[in-house]
């Protein structure tokens, strides 16, 4: 009733007025897929924290540029005494949906719940000990060890009402795993700028702007979100006008609908890595016809397969140009990355031919190639031109191409000799992917060491990384860890995603590298 | 009569038990469901916590009854996408499908039944030629390129059809039905034209084949030589005794629309039970994808069942057949 | 077939060409002259099977051996030079290869899935109906009521379950060889039921015969005998199920490939072509799309007419 008649009350104001009133704007924006749960804390996926960001707020978040911006919170700083301690000072006057008041009991109640056993969240904040509040504006954050990293890690932690949440019995993550649903999945009760009106799952969830919102009223009142699981459909239906945005958008068809009138494309860089990754260790590969020594832990072999690789060609015929070729497995974005670590060789086949024959491989040999097909953008595309340029190089490979929900549990169960995976980096920072990618292979680090490396010289200095609270000797001992790995070839990195969202020629919206855009940022042409 | 209902009963217990088996057999393999529910940012220990609690490291045979016991009471577990009852999730869906599949029979039986006539009476014609090459041309296609062709042509070049969805629903308290808007019943078009191709070609041919099969029976050659018009004797007697076989195959294949409905749903973003299947499958939600393959055997097991009960009530001689049995 | 005319008096030497004489006179052969939609239906399917076969040898490249491709060559559009300067007169697609050559051995691959699979259907429908009508009882229930569900599922569902089962079976680094065989075997096991309803009819029309009893008491295997005489008698619908069963294997595989599963991109079959050649549907590249789609469709519809034109060829009641 209250938001019909704002409508009502907005469209009048607009007709009769005319000119220089916010109108009411509603923007039917269409991706892929949906949003798992409305239950802030239960996923940590990306497609759910978009959708989420624009019903709950996070402490901090990210700007378009990828800076760490305020948010819930105004200041977070290091505690002056005492370096295990972060201290977070809140913003004064924001207000929950229902009308609540936030408060910092709000944020030690989200975060000790994010932290909690059901939470996928967990693992952010895993170096949390406690979580207390120290006025209403101000909460305090008691780390194991010094952590001085931690705001990055928050970015994507919803503050929920505690109070909500003890009425409505949520103050657990839903624990689906035991069978068990829960009214936070279904409802939400968030400070940001819209409000849930309607919500079918898979087909179409509606959102009306929250009037009470601190920031500035947003120029798109009302969001239609339409989740379209076919590339083509989808294109479709922008370009048949059943749809305003697009998010995303397959590279094929950038050129299409940047040339076709009435509709534009944003591009911009993604925080994601595409790279090769290949088996270390004496024992023989389990697909190759090599039986007695593994060609993959031959460095020569390594050099020989980068300089197979024509990263520019792959952008420019299979990417179309949709990506940013790349030397070193972590995107700009990334706190370690230089431009010299960035650099890659020229493509060189007869180098590598004799590379191979050095190696005591003149023949070549033939390995199974892992790629996923539905995962990365055009990903099983990019495998298949590179099973052609190891072709030329006398290293023959077979393709298996499997659905992510397939690829992950071989890449995970270390059932893989050679594969292509993607790297996300949500921190910001290389430690994150020295964790999970280069550290050996354990129960807490090196998950996604596929290729079993392992160098217990870097094992220590990635540990050190952790609690290393002097930021310039950090930095330097992140360059000398990048060393190693590029010297290595621990990783055979070929370019970082670009995203691109298509759109109404008159609306605006900006590219964001965590492929998390907003409505809120939306402009609309005049 | 009972015996006869019991022992039926009896196999279709034992049709649904086969398909929850092989189900569940397909469902350990398609993939790891724990990867693609904790995400990048998970250790090696939370993936074998999250295993053991969802009972996936029970021995196989564990895992099936306990899904068979929770099917017998309507339980099919959470997805483990949408963290949503599965019950509840394939309710919601439901109505979609069966409008989409209602829509495809409809157009499937008038055309096909229509054509066929027409192809039979005139088994020499020009234009039966015509339709009947045609025909072949829909069950030469990939479902999924006339779904894509047809939003081309329609929704992106003419601008005519909506390319996707369903359009505005009406909620009827516990049914949600496209049938009673505009923007619905506009969705339904390309989508139901699309899955009707198939099952057009089918019935037609039917319809021709027992039509040239009864007209020469020497029960229509009489009612010729008893001066009956041609048109009494097409429509009044032919066709009478044309239908009944073709509206049981009908019958039968409203359970093979639904399934085959998979495809047309994906290609449509249509949001029905088939998507909901098909975007399970991406991400290994074996709840749902359980629940779904036991449901559409269900709705066969149920379709046979009454076709076959109708049968019997029709038809004396198995009523017969039953009676001196008894 | 028994119903065509034999001439048995004809002396021995001459039987060779007096049967093709007389295969020349009979009424398939005088209903296929008289049908020029079959005339041409068959010249288009050996034309296409004949190029796919031949295709090492007349393909102007060889798309499957990924060292004699140049990804600059992509996206060459037909009747061009590509930016390396090779000529390619149906373009190329998104990794460089020649999408005349890739037609060619897609459609290999393509023929190669449809008839093995349509013989493995041919095979295990033919003898499980042979056993359901000839020992009837328990045997017969069973078979035919697994043959009934089978035929209310759609066959794709049926192969995705299949190929999904296959593929749990076999270790990871062994799936892309074998790949094609559980497309086979997938595909093959959704479409026997049509082949043993109508062998199980036929056998037990014969299996009352008195022959069947006197081969029993014998001691000759009931099966050898019934294989001989029920076998010609249904050679005719089995043809001809036969026949519409690979039109139908052939867009099975085409299916199966757009839901991701089936050979790899590397080899690609018709499907998998119009699987990749989808995306660029509406960027403009429409060649890579609508060459294999539109072989595809030929194929499968002149087969389609080759089966439906036998069926009534078949079957004198309809002429």
């Amino acid at each position: 009733m209250h938001t019909s008649l704002t409508r009502i009350a907005a469209v009048l104001i607009a007709s009769t007025m005319l000119a220089g009133v916010a109108q009411a704007e509603t923007v039917r924006w269409a991706r892929s897929s949906d949003s798992l749960t409305l239950d802030p804390h239960s996923q940590n996926q990306g497609v759910t924290h978009t959708f989420a960001h624009h019903i709950y707020e996070t402490l901090m978040w990210r700007d378009t540029e990828g800076t760490l911006i305020p948010r819930l919170a105004t200041e977070w700083y290091v505690k002056e005494d005492d370096p295990t301690v972060w201290v977070f000072k809140l913003r004064e006057g924001v207000k929950f949906h229902d009308g609540a008041d936030f408060t910092a009991e709000d944020v030690v109640f989200s975060l000790d719940r994010a932290r909690s056993e059901g939470s996928n969240l967990k693992q952010l904040h895993a170096e949390v000990a406690e979580v207390r509040a120290v006025d209403d504006y101000t909460v305090e954050v008691q780390m194991v060890g010094p952590s001085p990293l931690y705001p990055n890690n928050v970015t994507n932690t919803f503050i929920m009402d505690k109070t909500w949440s003890e009425t409505n019995n949520v103050e657990e993550v839903q624990d689906f795993a035991a069978g068990e649903s829960n009214y936070a999945v279904l409802n939400t009760n968030g400070t940001g700028p819209y409000m849930l009106t309607s919500r079918e799952v898979d087909v179409r969830s509606v959102l009306s702007v929250f009037d009470g919102w601190w920031g500035e009223a947003p120029a798109v009142t009302e969001i239609v979100y339409l989740p379209i699981a076919d590339n083509a459909t989808r294109i479709a239906a922008l370009l048949s006008g059943d749809v305003d945005i697009v998010q995303d958008v397959p590279v094929q068809d950038i050129e299409r609908l940047q040339n076709s009138a009435g509709f534009k494309v944003e591009t911009g860089p993604e925080n994601r890595v595409i790279y090769f990754g290949y088996r270390f260790g004496d024992e023989p590969l389990r697909s190759s016809n090599i039986t007695d020594s593994n060609p993959f832990d031959n460095p020569l072999v390594r050099e020989a397969m980068e300089l197979a690789l024509d990263r520019d060609a792959i952008q420019q015929v299979v990417m179309r140009g949709n990506s940013i070729p790349t030397g070193v497995a972590t995107p700009p974005f990334v706190n370690g990355w230089t431009e010299e670590l960035d650099q890659y060789p020229a493509p060189d086949v007869e180098r590598a031919k004799e590379l191979l024959a050095e190696a005591g491989y003149p023949d070549g040999f033939s390995v199974t190639l892992d790629t996923p097909n539905n995962r990365y953008v055009n990903d099983e595309a990019i495998s298949t031109a590179y099973v052609g340029m190891l072709g030329q190089i006398g290293i023959d490979v077979t393709l298996a191409s499997r659905p992510i929900a397939e690829h992950s549990p071989i890449i995970l169960g270390d059932e893989t000799d050679f594969y292509l995976l993607g790297w996300g980096v949500p921190t910001f920072d290389s430690a994150y992917i020295f964790n999970d990618l280069v550290h050996t292979k354990t129960d807490t680090h090196g998950t996604y060491n596929v290729g079993g490396y392992s160098n217990p010289e870097l094992d220590e200095k990635i540990i050190s990384l952790g609690t290393e609270t002097d930021l310039d000797a950090r930095d330097a001992t992140i360059a000398e860890i990048w060393e190693v790995v590029k010297a290595d070839r621990v990783l055979l990195p070929v370019h970082n995603q670009t995203l691109a969202y298509a759109m109404r020629e008159d609306i605006t919206l900006p590219v964001h590298p965590e492929n998390q855009p907003n409505m809120t940022t939306v402009v609309f042409a005049e | 009569m009972l015996a006869f209902i019991a022992r039926r009963l009896f196999q279709s217990v034992i049709v649904m038990l086969a398909v929850a088996f092989i189900a569940f057999m397909v469902f350990r393999y398609v993939g790891d469901p724990v990867s693609s529910m904790l995400g990048q940012d998970s250790t090696l220990a939370d993936h074998a916590a999250l295993r053991e609690r969802l009972g996936l490291n029970e021995p196989f045979y564990i895992q099936f009854f306990s899904f068979v016991g929770n099917a017998l009471q309507g339980q099919f577990g959470i997805s483990y996408r949408l963290q949503q009852p599965v019950s509840q999730l394939i309710m919601e869906r439901l109505p979609a499908t069966i409008e989409l599949a209602f829509a495809s029979a409809s157009i499937a039986l008038v055309l096909g039944v229509v054509l066929g006539i027409y192809t039979a009476l005139r088994p020499r014609a020009f234009s039966t030629g015509v339709i009947m090459t045609a025909s072949l041309i829909g069950v030469s296609l990939p479902t999924f390129l006339i779904g894509i062709g047809l939003i081309y042509v329609f929704a992106v070049e003419l601008k005519v059809l909506p390319s996707f969805g369903r359009g505005e629903v009406v909620d009827l308290g516990w049914w949600r039905t496209g049938f009673l808007t505009e923007s619905g019943l506009r969705s339904i078009i390309l989508p139901a034209i699309t899955l009707s191709l198939f099952q057009l070609t089918l019935i037609m041919r039917l319809v021709r084949a027992e039509m040239l099969e009864v007209l020469r029976t020497d029960y229509i050659r009489f009612a010729k030589a008893r001066g009956l018009s041609q048109r009494a004797i097409n429509f009044g007697h032919a066709l009478k005794n044309t239908m009944v076989p073709v509206i049981t195959i009908t019958g039968l294949q409203l359970g093979s629309v639904i399934a085959f409905a998979i495809i047309t749903e994906t290609v449509f973003q249509w949001p029905g039970v088939g998507s909901l299947f098909v975007n399970s499958v991406a991400v290994v939600d074996v709840p749902v994808m359980a629940a779904y393959l036991v449901f559409v055997a269900l709705v066969f097991v149920v379709i046979n069942l009454i076709v076959d009960i109708l049968y019997f009530i029709v038809d004396p001689r198995l009523r017969d057949g039953a009676k001196s049995g008894r | 077939m028994t119903d065509l005319p034999h001439s048995p008096e004809q002396p021995v030497v001459a039987a060779k060409t007096s049967r093709w004489r007389t295969f020349l006179k009979s009424d398939i052969v005088w209903s296929y002259r008289h049908s020029p939609v079959t005339i041409v239906a068959s010249i288009v399917a050996l034309v296409l099977i004949l190029m796919a076969v031949l295709a090492p040898w007349i393909a102007p490249y060889n798309p499957f051996n990924p060292a004699t491709l140049n990804l600059m060559d992509g996206f060459t559009p037909p009747n061009s030079n590509s930016f390396a300067g090779s000529y390619f007169i149906l373009g190329t697609d998104n990794q460089g290869r020649d999408v005349l050559s890739t037609i060619m051995y897609g459609s290999r691959v393509s023929l190669f899935v449809g008839f093995s699979a349509t013989l493995f259907a041919m095979v295990m429908g033919v003898g499980l109906g042979l056993v359901a009508g000839y020992l009837g009882g328990i045997w017969d229930a069973v078979i035919m009521r697994v043959a009934d569900v089978q035929l209310s599922f759609p066959a794709i569902l049926i192969a995705l379950l299949i190929f999904g089962v296959a593929r749990g079976l076999i270790p990871p680094n062994q799936q892309e060889g074998a790949a094609i065989w559980v497309l086979i075997l997938a595909i093959g096991l959704a479409n026997w039921a049509q082949f043993a309803r109508t062998v199980r009819g036929a056998t037990m029309v014969e299996r009352q015969k008195d022959y069947v009893s006197a081969a029993r008491i014998l001691g000759v295997n009931p099966f050898i005998i019934l294989l001989r005489h029920v076998l010609p008698n249904v050679m005719g619908p089995v043809l001809v199920i036969g026949t519409i069963g690979l039109a139908l294997a052939i867009i099975e595989e085409a299916t199966l490939s757009y839901l991701g599963v089936g050979v790899p991109p590397t080899q690609p079959s018709l499907g998998t072509l119009i699987r990749i050649g989808q995306q660029f549907l509406f960027s403009g590249e429409w060649w890579i799309l609508l060459f294999p789609a539109v072989t595809l469709v030929l194929l499968a519809l002149s087969v389609n007419l080759l089966g439906d034109w036998l069926r009534d060829a078949l079957n004198p009641k309809l002429r």
